[in-house]
């Protein structure tokens, strides 16, 4: 029997050491063997069949139209996710809020664009500049004052920006409502005894906190939006990258090669986004102890209840 | 003529719906007194603290700081719900230590102190730095902080968090049961540092069940039961001498 020596705090004799027959697993191997034959043998004909002119892929891949188009879509995406996280913040704030009008028009705002299909929505924007062709200011019914021709739904681009951002804030405001709910009354009670007024309680201590559960899921909807920005067509815009790519095919009749060209861009954006979300991921879990390891990141079992929010519960709730 | 009491608790009562938590009730904390408030749990102890600062409000009743009215601004007969920026303003001078510390865990230490000087007091950073880093050495911290609180012990986070309340150069602080959070060998460093500051001349209001910390630091202890104040006095006579059974019942568990 193995015994502690007090001294030394050495065992002075230790029990066999385990050599076992590991468990054997036959059906992975398989499974893989013939997943990647499988594979391969896709690869192979692929390459041999002509539909999908390899060529063709090589020669649009850097077209100066479809790397132009890829432009396209990259700011689409991007000034669409900026103006849905600052509405959805809005929206956010708003249902959060005591006030039951302000409540009732994130519920409704919430209800009809989550509630409507995104390609109807911006259907919907394409034609909203021949319903109000002008934009009038004065009393209803009467000659109007002031008369402004309705040039923001007449440029494609703005419209399609405009479609994208209203729809993704009914989803970006429940995301950040989720992270609002996590963060512990107790940080909001803390600032409000220390005098912090609730603009500042917000600013500096509850939304850096619930940026740690906002981020990914709106990273998520960033991947989402670039490739939601194909259905612009449906406005119909086609300078971007899908657009683009369908328009050259449609002139030179090989669809497939020019379906791949967008393919392998989106696939290139999506990747990016994923390395950058990992960065900014890992920026945001500052203080959480999470991030390094070792004895450092021992806590109180009564402050790891406190730094553990708890995850918002109302995620895509009944909207 | 004596001075106007730091706090005034005038017959006041708090219900949350039917639970009637605090039930008419009068208390008075003199400047530079300590009062420590014992009582068993659910006995109303910390909603009358958080009634102080105005985190909770009061149904009746009148709850005076430095003589003035907290929450309300009285018109004729008519009270006047205050704004959130003059209630923000009562609290400057009230400094509040929470049962779980309540520290940011999104900033080390020193940022933790210097938030509310620095937005609230408007303090240039440099300066509120350097008075952060005197709290710091004052609750024996001097070397922490650069820490995340999630790096700091439970004792060591409480003391972070009572040199933040100290931060803003309050007249008053509120305890909330500050050690009950605690490991039982880490609740010594946090009663020393509330001593200490005790001796300094703080007016200090304590929710604690420490019966040892109330007997040697306390000028008065009021026991606490089912929402109202049973029997207030000095240590030696509360604790030695308890004329309500109820406070007896309760002392002969604790002590």
């Amino acid at each position: 029997m193995a015994r502690q020596n007090p001294a030394t705090g050495e065992t002075e004799a230790q029990g066999d050491a385990i050599v076992a027959v590991p468990l054997r697993h036959p059906w992975r191997i398989s499974i893989a063997v013939v997943l990647v034959f499988l594979l391969a043998l896709f690869i192979v004909d692929a390459s041999q069949r002509p539909d999908y002119g390899w060529a063709e892929v090589g020669k649009y891949l850097f077209d100066r139209r479809i790397s132009q188009a890829a432009w396209v879509t990259l700011t689409l995406t991007i000034y669409a996710m900026v103006g849905a996280i600052i509405l959805g913040l809005l929206l956010a704030i708003m249902r959060l809020s005591p006030n039951p009008v302000v409540k009732s028009i994130a519920w409704l705002y919430l209800w009809i664009f989550r509630g409507t299909p995104v390609y109807v929505q911006l259907v919907f924007w394409g034609i909203v500049a021949l319903i109000y062709p002008v934009f009038t200011i004065g009393i209803p019914f009467m000659t109007p004052w002031i008369t402004i021709p309705n040039d923001v739904f007449t440029n494609l681009y703005i419209t399609a920006v405009i479609g994208l951002a209203l729809n993704e804030a009914a989803y970006m405001s429940e995301i950040v409502r989720a992270g609002l709910l996590s963060v512990d009354e107790g940080q909001e009670e803390a600032s409000t005894a220390l005098a912090m007024s609730w603009g500042q309680t917000m600013r500096y201590v509850v939304v850096p906190q619930a940026m740690k559960i906002i981020i990914p899921p709106t990273g998520n909807e960033v991947i989402s939006m670039l490739k939601t920005t194909s259905l612009v067509a449906a406005i119909p815009l086609s300078i971007d990258l899908y657009g683009v790519s369908r328009g050259i095919s449609a002139v030179t009749f090989t669809p497939v090669p020019l379906l791949i060209v967008a393919s392998i861009w989106y696939l290139l954006f999506t990747s990016v986004l994923m390395v950058g979300q990992h960065f900014i991921e890992k920026r945001f879990s500052r203080g959480t102890g999470r991030r390094q390891a070792g004895p450092a990141s021992e806590t109180d079992p009564a402050v790891a209840a406190v730094t553990a929010a708890p995850l918002g519960n109302d995620l895509g709730g009944k909207g | 003529m004596s001075a106007t009491p730091m706090v005034t608790a005038d017959r006041i009562s708090k219900s949350f719906g039917s639970n009637n938590v605090l039930r008419s009730i009068s208390l008075e904390a003199q400047a530079g007194e300590v009062l420590c408030i014992v009582g068993p749990s659910g006995s109303g102890k910390s909603t009358f603290l958080r009634c102080i600062n105005h985190l909770e409000k009061i149904d009746a009743g009148r709850l005076f700081v430095e003589g003035q009215l907290v929450g309300y601004r009285e018109k004729g007969d008519k009270l006047h719900e205050l704004k959130p920026k003059e209630a923000a303003l009562q609290r400057r001078d009230i400094g509040m230590v929470f049962q779980r510390f309540n520290l940011f865990p999104h900033m080390t230490a020193l940022e933790n102190i210097i938030q509310a000087p620095m937005r609230v007091k408007r303090i240039p950073k440099s300066k509120a730095t350097l008075r952060a880093m005197e709290l710091m050495e004052r609750v024996g911290l001097g070397d922490k902080a650069d820490h995340y609180p999630a790096h700091l012990s439970g004792g060591q986070q409480q003391r972070v968090a009572i040199a933040r309340a100290l931060a803003m150069d309050p007249k008053l602080m509120l305890f909330d049961e500050p050690t009950s959070a605690l490991d039982p060998e880490l609740v010594g460093e946090v009663l020393d540092v509330m001593k200490e500051l005790a001796t300094s001349g703080m007016t200090m209001i304590v929710v604690t069940h420490e019966m040892g910390f109330a007997r040697e630091v306390a000028d008065s202890i009021a026991f606490m039961d089912g929402g109202v104040v049973v029997e207030s006095g000095p240590p030696r006579e509360l604790l030695g001498n308890p004329q309500q059974d109820r406070t007896k019942a309760f002392l002969s568990k604790v002590l």
